[in-house]
């Protein structure tokens, strides 16, 4: 018997508890990481925590676990959660909404449908051809990448719940509205014609269907094992580029030229971000470190917004279905978006 | 037996084309494996989120990429 087969087999017992006794372990070790560091570092290797080496490896050993953890456990209460939706069942949802209800109803569900940029051109071909109006789709696709349970993650554990719900209610709003405005403009001239002409074959097949807990928590395994794969780098280099500044940096480097007094500090943050091609686990690190050092977290969440919404590889994937024209407004009204909403946080709630 | 992978060429296809393939040679099956990578044919399977498998023009998976194990009861799962 493989290991699949022995897994499918385990009685439902077996499976609740493996998962509490994992469970178990990821509290112990998340509260032990601290304590572990300073008394391998200061204790064992007599390094001072205050000096610039001494700060700045505590801070990388230390924030490495406390990240890997935190993705660890949140990707797959994510992906667990995720496996009851699916993008089928989602255009079923949205299939003959009408314009302003159907923005709303797409982001919310861009939130919560597990989705891969990869699925972005057929999951946009098969929305227009069930009818979804193409803006109430546009909502949709920006509400996918822009929150995403990476940033979850990494936001909660960071910074807490308030700053976590902010990106998430941020990021929906920007969604809706953009979706809203691209619906305005008559996109239907800019989307290539072989989009109207496709036409959905045979039943559509419901990628959620049929799963079992089973099926979803290995769901669950594999896409933490998955992600964890495809980020470490960024993670590491992040997490270094942290490190770094964290030791470093003088006190007020970035306070002065980003802080609170440049007004134009999220415009430019938000025009850096559009081209950068990374992700969550990659910046957030970063984040950290500039929050640290003073900056305001409207410029730092525009920012990571940027990064994570927008990206070269995703415009270079839209070009087969859109026209460059309507790949700009995409671009440039979500940027707008996450620049109002930069303003708004420091506007509102400051450092 | 003719097996389809439907998708655009990313990491999770080409993924799915490689646990197909062993799963195939595993079973010793006479099998035909293309890939499909055109929108509108993907779209014209009914399947929105890639990867898909096809087996013998029915789809039997979309959206995963699954274990060789589990391509190996797609495949010899009688065709209902």
């Amino acid at each position: 018997m493989s290991t699949v087969e022995h897994a499918r087999a385990r009685t439902p017992t077996r499976r609740w508890v493996g998962l509490g006794a994992a469970a178990v372990v990821w509290f112990v070790l998340y509260a032990v990481n601290g304590r572990f560091w300073d008394w391998l570092l200061v204790d064992a290797f007599g390094l001072d925590p205050e000096s610039r080496l001494g700060s700045s490896v505590r801070f990388f050993l230390y924030d490495t676990v406390k990240i890997a953890l935190l993705l660890i456990g949140i990707i797959f209460l994510i992906t667990v959660m995720r496996s009851f939706m699916s993008v089928e069942r989602t255009r079923a949802l949205l299939g003959g909404r009408r314009e302003g209800v159907g923005n709303v109803m797409a982001a919310g569900l861009g939130v919560v449908t597990p989705f891969c940029s990869c699925s972005a051109v057929p999951a946009f071909i098969g929305f227009v051809a069930a009818g979804v109006p193409l803006g109430v789709t546009m909502s949709f696709l920006i509400a996918s990448p822009l929150v995403n349970e990476v940033a979850i993650a990494l936001l909660f554990g960071l910074f807490g719940l308030g700053p976590t719900l902010m990106y998430v209610a941020a990021g929906v709003v920007i969604a809706i509205v953009a979706g809203f405005a691209l619906g305005r403009i008559s996109p239907e001239r800019w989307v290539e014609p072989f989009v109207f002409e496709t036409r959905l074959g045979g039943q559509p097949v419901d990628s959620a269907a049929h799963l079992t807990w089973d099926d979803r928590i290995q769901m669950g395994v594999e896409e933490v094992l998955s992600i964890l794969r495809k980020i470490w780098p960024y993670l590491l280099v992040g997490i270094g580029l942290g490190a770094v500044i964290h030791g470093w940096a003088p006190e007020d480097f970035f306070a002065r030229y980003a802080g609170a007094g440049n007004p134009f500090a999220v415009l430019v943050a938000v025009l850096i971000g559009i081209p950068l091609y990374s992700n969550a686990a990659g910046v957030l690190p970063l984040v950290e470190a500039l929050h640290d050092q003073g900056l305001p977290m409207g410029t730092l969440l525009a920012f990571m917004m940027a990064v994570v919404a927008l990206s070269l590889p995703e415009v270079i994937l839209l070009r087969r279905v859109l026209r460059p024209p309507l790949i700009a407004a995409f671009v440039g009204v979500t940027g707008l978006g996450i620049i109002a909403v930069g303003y708004l946080f420091n506007a509102t709630i400051g450092a | 037996m003719k097996i389809k992978i439907l998708g655009p060429g990313c990491a999770n296809c080409v993924n799915l084309e490689r646990v197909t393939r062993e799963a195939v040679a595993s079973l010793g099956l006479d099998a035909e494996i293309e890939k499909v990578t055109d929108f509108p044919t993907i779209l014209g399977y009914g399947v929105m989120t890639t990867p898909g498998l096809v087996v013998d023009e029915r789809v039997v998976l979309s959206g995963r990429v699954p274990t060789a194990a589990h391509v190996k009861e797609l495949l010899t799962a009688p065709v209902a």
